[in-house]
């Protein structure tokens, strides 16, 4: 999405994709349904928590004079503790994320923004904070932020395959990394180690459509990347898909083997199955890292 | 041209570059298939892995051989194959002479001799040759040559001749002058003249004879003869053993011609004649009208009958002074009772019947008769008719003198012993000896209970013993007969009642008159009868053996007919004179085939000739076909053809070749279906749009009436191809008839028939009016397609018609005009029923309903059901419509009730029982 001088033509490009994205996000965000969300013990919040006889230290406002009236102590009002996460996503906006495997099949890109943002909205709605890694748009919470994240989702970059970005990441914040994760996966080695040492925990999810996962091809081929940079050809395509099939897996076992080092949480979503059940799972796997 | 086998090439050159297929071998080994591109994010993780083996690097070897034989097969076809090529003709200027025998024995491979003429005429023409034509069947002309194409023209509306031609030497004066070759198409028969006109065009040039191998086979007339119809089929050339299917038609008791029966004969191998019998009952026999053999579509094939096989004319002729007696003791009565059945009956004075021409004169106990009487009796006997005489008291005491010898006497009956009965001293009746070989008789059964006591006696001779065809026990004889000229006197010594004998009262007397009168007038000629007559042709035959109604072709004269040749003025057919009929058939009793003899060298063609055949099209469809299996080898070689692609293009394949049958069953089933999920009206497609859309319309219009007013709820109405669509799903069909109207196949006769029998019913709609008494263009159309049709006799309905109440009371059925309507007629027979306005009609459905009212234009109704044609005037109209739907209504009840309503009759009858 490039900046045009022309004020009309951006707002109207805006206007075309991003209230079908948003709104696919949004629908996809009303099927999950949530839970309450405290913290379950004192803190600030506006939620009411528990009255509790004052201490000395506490201050005049902080006592509850309707409730001290009924007894001869004095209570103060605790509120439960909604202390607002900081949750980081980053979706690869690498040209490897533009594959689609059928012409029925949305590309990875497009499911893995669909995810995100959805993430997003439910976040956003729980009151979190929610901003891109890499320090494009700082977490933020509020309506607006959806949009916002919304149109810098939907930025491309052209190389081939996509390095995460953790900078900027607050302390004990969260980090959601999206991507294929057939590039090179000293990336998300670095990644990780550098939200580790910021003491921020998240989630991976491999997003692969269902032709990388089978490799129905044969014959003479020449396989390209996606940006043209790397190229394979084979005269029997056939023949490698058991070992292609082996060393797909051996990454995806590499991928978890990083992510239980550092307590992350891992999975892989086909973009020919339904987004849903991969949302749910992103938002459990964040709450229980919250 | 080159030869290799039967093969022959154009361009054989070309056929040098068949060597050059090894080089296409190597090309394609050094070239692998082009390498699909694809992008694949995966490809980071196929970085490093190596092929396991290289051999898809070269072009596999299948498809290698494969691809040689789509370019060999695309070079030979170049080079010109042609399989069995004609060697070149002679080169000639000469015009070219076509002759065609054009008889009846043509007729069983005409299309094949055509088809022969025209390959010539069209090798004539582009040779340059100008073309003749001949049929010998036609009055001689001199051949007159033409351009090839002309000629086409003229064979494609040649036709055979029901005959043979008359003589073929006139031809030969015919030819004229000039040198032509002749290329003659023989029939295989041979002709009287036919080595002149061979000789004769063998002056002008070269002759070439083509004749069929296929056997030509005629069928004799059948006779009647030993109480069988025996016939007959010849055939030439005779071969191997062969079977023949003889198919004997006539009409059905509802006057519809079909096969009566049906026998099989044998050619035995190297006879040219095969014999049979067919055993028909007399009721059967007497409806035949033809004998074909099935399968041989020539007139020399089919002989019609005539009168030869029907029922006898007998005339009985008893002493008239006796006419006061009781009726059951009479003779005559006995002697009607037992041939009744079998034969026509004329009753009265002998100089009266005689005018009859009877076939059989039954004289009962007469003695003398005038002179003039018993001269004409005698004239008569002598051409052939069968007199029968019983004897009687008259007769016994009858008294010639010694030496007279009464010529219509078989024997000569005991003189002096007058009253021989009275006197004899029998102790016992004596019964009847079985009949010996050569009676007539022989082979019936003799009952013990049939016994003889009083009897005329004959005198004793020479020729007494050769005379008898029945004798008593104890040799005395008792049926005589005597053979005068073609006809023969047979006396019975008894009575014909059963005064003398209880003979008249047994089962045997009726079998041995049968015998008598069925096997009068064989072998009678029937010169004296067909001279000086003038007979009109009822029905003709073509060549192929199909009889055409004669039309206005002028009479023939008994001589003619009698001479029973049938020429251009005399086709073979059914004559017609009064109440005679005489057939005259292409194959006569004598007829014998003869095979036609060429004189030596003539070269003489077969049929089955190898035809010339250009190979080149069919190895280029091949070569095609291999490449575009190469197209998909090589698709799948390279991994293009994902295996979802190749299964349905294999369906496709699959597809392509039995598919016609599977979707027409599919088709088939659809309609079935459709029809029969509900009661649907349906209609019969005309083929004029607007007509199938009115229909379709009116239709739908009256479904909406029963559903909204009665328990019939239709579905929406069909429409019925009345070739494609069967029939048997639907009670009803409405047929608007239009004047152009193709008329219905066999096939769908056949379905209509069916239909209209097993208790479906045709609304049939002229549509205009019905005014004009038949003379409108549907009228004539409707009378042409219902001529095919099992409709029996028809009348207007009548008041007490179940139509008229079978769920409103109505007495008229308008529809948009009000005019009469038609259905079957009631039996003859039925009566009033008691206490119901109504006669007790027949039961079942009208099978039709014939009228001109344009039904469906006043039950028709737009899409939302408003009524689109308008119907008279003002309410008057509304009135109209409305009785014109009540009319549909009554009749789709009456078709889906049948005879509930006319059963009424029986409701008093049932209430009393029930009241009991």
């Amino acid at each position: 999405m490039t900046a045009s001088p022309d004020l009309r033509a951006r707002a109207e490009t805006l206007g075309a994709t991003l209230p079908p994205l948003l709104a696919a996000a949004d629908h996809l965000a009303q099927a999950v349904v949530l839970g309450d969300h405290g913290r379950r013990r004192a803190g600030l919040g506006d939620e009411f928590w528990q009255y509790r006889p004052a201490h000395a230290g506490d201050g005049a406002r902080g006592i509850d004079w309707r409730r001290s009236a009924r007894s001869d102590a004095h209570f103060v009002r605790e509120r439960e503790w909604q202390a607002a996460q900081s949750v980081a996503l980053w979706v690869d906006p690498a040209a490897s994320m533009r594959f689609s495997g059928a012409k029925n099949r949305p590309t990875k890109a497009d499911r893995a923004r669909l995810l995100a943002l959805a993430l997003a909205v439910l976040l956003l709605r729980g009151g979190e904070r929610v901003g891109l890694a890499g320090g494009d748009i700082a977490p933020r919470s509020g309506r607006a932020q959806a949009e916002r994240l919304a149109l810098a989702l939907a930025e491309d970059s052209a190389e081939d395959y996509g390095r995460p970005e953790v900078g900027g990441l607050p302390h004990h914040g969260r980090v959601v990394l999206i991507s294929d994760f057939l590039g090179d996966l000293a990336g998300v080695e670095a990644a990780l180690e550098a939200a580790t040492a910021r003491a921020a925990r998240g989630v991976l999810l491999q997003v692969l459509d269902p032709a990388e996962e089978e490799f129905p091809f044969d014959g003479r081929t020449i396989f390209e990347s996606m940006g043209g940079t790397l190229r394979h050809e084979t005269r029997r395509a056939g023949d490698l898909r058991d070992r292609y099939l082996a060393r797909l897996a051996e990454r995806k076992a590499r991928l978890a083997e990083l992510a239980a080092a550092s307590g992350w949480h891992v999975t892989t979503h086909h973009t020919g199955t339904a987004p849903q059940p991969a949302l749910l799972w992103l938002y459990r796997a964040l709450e229980a890292a919250l | 041209m080159w030869m290799l086998g039967p093969v022959g090439f154009t361009a054989p050159l070309l056929l040098l570059a068949l060597p050059a297929l090894p080089l296409l071998w190597l090309l394609l080994r050094a070239v692998p298939p082009a390498p699909l591109r694809r992008r694949f994010p995966g490809v980071a993780l196929l970085l490093g892995l190596t092929d396991e083996d290289a051999e898809t690097e070269r072009t596999p070897l299948w498809l290698l051989l494969l691809r040689m034989a789509a370019l060999a097969a695309a070079i030979i076809a170049f080079a010109g194959p042609v399989l069995n090529p004609a060697p070149p003709a002679a080169a000639t200027d000469d015009p070219l002479l076509i002759v065609v025998d054009g008889t009846w024995a043509d007729a069983r491979d005409w299309p094949r001799r055509i088809d022969r003429a025209m390959t010539k005429a069209e090798a004539a023409g582009r040779a340059g040759r100008t073309v003749g034509l001949i049929r010998l069947t036609d009055r001689p002309e001199a051949p007159v040559f033409h351009s090839a194409a002309a000629i086409r023209d003229r064979l494609a509306g040649l036709v055979p001749q029901p005959f043979a031609p008359a003589d073929l030497s006139a031809w030969a004066a015919a030819l004229g002058e000039g040198r032509f070759e002749t290329y003659w198409l023989s029939d295989g028969l041979d002709h009287p003249g036919r080595a002149d006109l061979a000789a004769a065009m063998a002056t002008h040039g070269p002759l070439t004879v083509f004749e069929t191998p296929r056997p030509v086979i005629a069928l004799k007339p059948p006779v009647f003869r030993d109480g069988a119809v025996q016939l007959a089929a010849l055939r030439l050339p005779a071969g191997a053993q062969q079977e023949i299917e003889i198919s004997a038609r006539g009409p059905d008791p509802a006057g519809i011609e079909r096969e009566l029966a049906r026998t099989t004969l044998v050619f035995a191998t190297g006879q040219g004649v095969a014999e049979g019998t067919l055993d028909l009952p007399p009721e059967l026999r007497n409806r035949l009208t033809r004998f074909e053999i099935a399968g041989q579509p020539t007139a020399g094939a089919v002989s019609l009958t005539d009168d030869s096989l029907k029922r006898r004319k007998v005339a009985l002729v008893g002493s008239e002074a006796d006419a006061e007696g009781l009726i059951l003791l009479s003779p005559a009565h006995y002697l009607r009772q037992a041939m009744a059945p079998e034969a026509d009956l004329i009753e009265g004075g002998l100089s009266d019947v005689l005018l009859a021409s009877p076939d059989v004169v039954v004289l009962t106990d007469v003695a003398r008769l005038g002179n003039a009487e018993a001269e004409a009796l005698l004239k008569w006997v002598a051409e052939g008719g069968t007199l029968l005489r019983f004897a009687g008291p008259r007769l016994a005491a009858a008294e010639w003198a010694p030496g007279e010898d009464d010529p219509l006497l078989p024997v000569r009956l005991r003189a002096g012993g007058r009253n021989l009965g009275g006197a004899m001293s029998w102790g016992d009746p004596r019964t009847l000896a079985p009949f010996a070989e050569g009676s007539p008789f022989f082979g019936l059964a003799v009952p013990d209970e049939v016994s003889v006591t009083r009897q005329v006696l004959a005198e004793p001779g020479p020729e007494l013993a050769a005379r008898t065809i029945a004798a008593l026990a104890d040799g005395t004889p008792l049926v005589t007969r005597k053979e005068t000229g073609a006809g023969q006197v047979v006396l019975f010594h008894v009575t014909a009642n059963a005064e003398w004998s209880s003979l008249p009262l047994s089962g045997l007397f009726v079998q041995m008159l049968d015998r008598l009168v069925t096997a009068a007038r064989i072998g009678m000629t029937e010169d004296r009868a067909l001279a000086g007559h003038s007979f009109a042709p009822v029905q003709v035959l073509d060549a192929f053996g199909v009889a055409q109604d004669a039309g206005n072709l002028p009479g023939v004269t008994g001589e003619a007919l009698a001479v029973g040749r049938p020429g251009p003025d005399l086709l073979p057919g059914l004559y017609e004179e009064e109440d005679r009929r005489v057939a005259l058939n292409v194959t006569a009793a004598d007829t014998t085939l003869q095979a036609a003899i060429w004189p030596a060298g003539t070269p003489v063609e077969g049929a089955a000739r190898d035809t010339e055949r250009p190979l080149k099209g069919p190895l280029l469809g091949a070569a095609l076909a291999l490449m575009l299996v190469d197209i998909l080898a090589a698709l799948g070689i390279s991994g293009r053809l994902s295996r979802g692609l190749a299964a349905r293009l294999m369906l496709a394949l699959m597809l392509t070749f039995p598919a016609p049958a599977a979707r027409a069953d599919a088709a088939e089933d659809a309609f079935a279906i459709e029809a029969t999920g509900e009661v649907r009206l349906a209609h019969i497609l005309t083929g004029d749009k607007r007509v199938d859309d009115l229909a379709q319309a009116g239709l739908r219009g009256l479904s909406m009436r029963l559903f909204e007013r009665t328990t019939v709820e239709p579905g929406d109405p069909m429409a019925v191809d009345i070739e494609r669509d069967e029939l048997a799903f639907f009670p009803f069909l409405y047929w608007p008839v239009t004047a152009d109207q193709p008329l219905p196949s066999v096939n769908a006769y056949r379905k209509l028939n069916d239909f209209l029998r097993t208790g479906g019913m045709i609304l049939f709609d002229t549509r205009d009016a019905g005014v004009s008494g038949g003379t409108t263009p549907e009228s004539k159309r409707l009378q042409l397609i219902a001529s095919g049709l099992d409709i029996p006799p028809l009348e207007p309905v009548p008041e007490d018609h179940v139509l008229t109440r079978t769920f409103y009371l109505l007495q008229d059925f308008p529809g948009r005009y009000s005019g009469p309507v038609w259905v079957e007629a009631a039996p003859p027979d039925a009566a009033q029923a008691e206490g119901m306005p109504f006669r007790n009609l027949n039961d079942g459905v009208t099978p039709v309903v014939i009228g001109g009212n344009d039904w469906a234009a006043a039950w028709a109704v737009d899409e939302i059901g408003i009524p689109s044609h308008p119907v008279g005037r003002g309410s008057g109209g509304d009135r109209q419509r409305e009785i014109a739907y009540r009319f549909g209504i009554n009749l789709i009840m009456h078709v889906l009730t049948g005879n509930y309503k006319s059963d009424q009759v029986h409701v008093p009858a049932l209430l009393e029982r029930l009241g009991q």
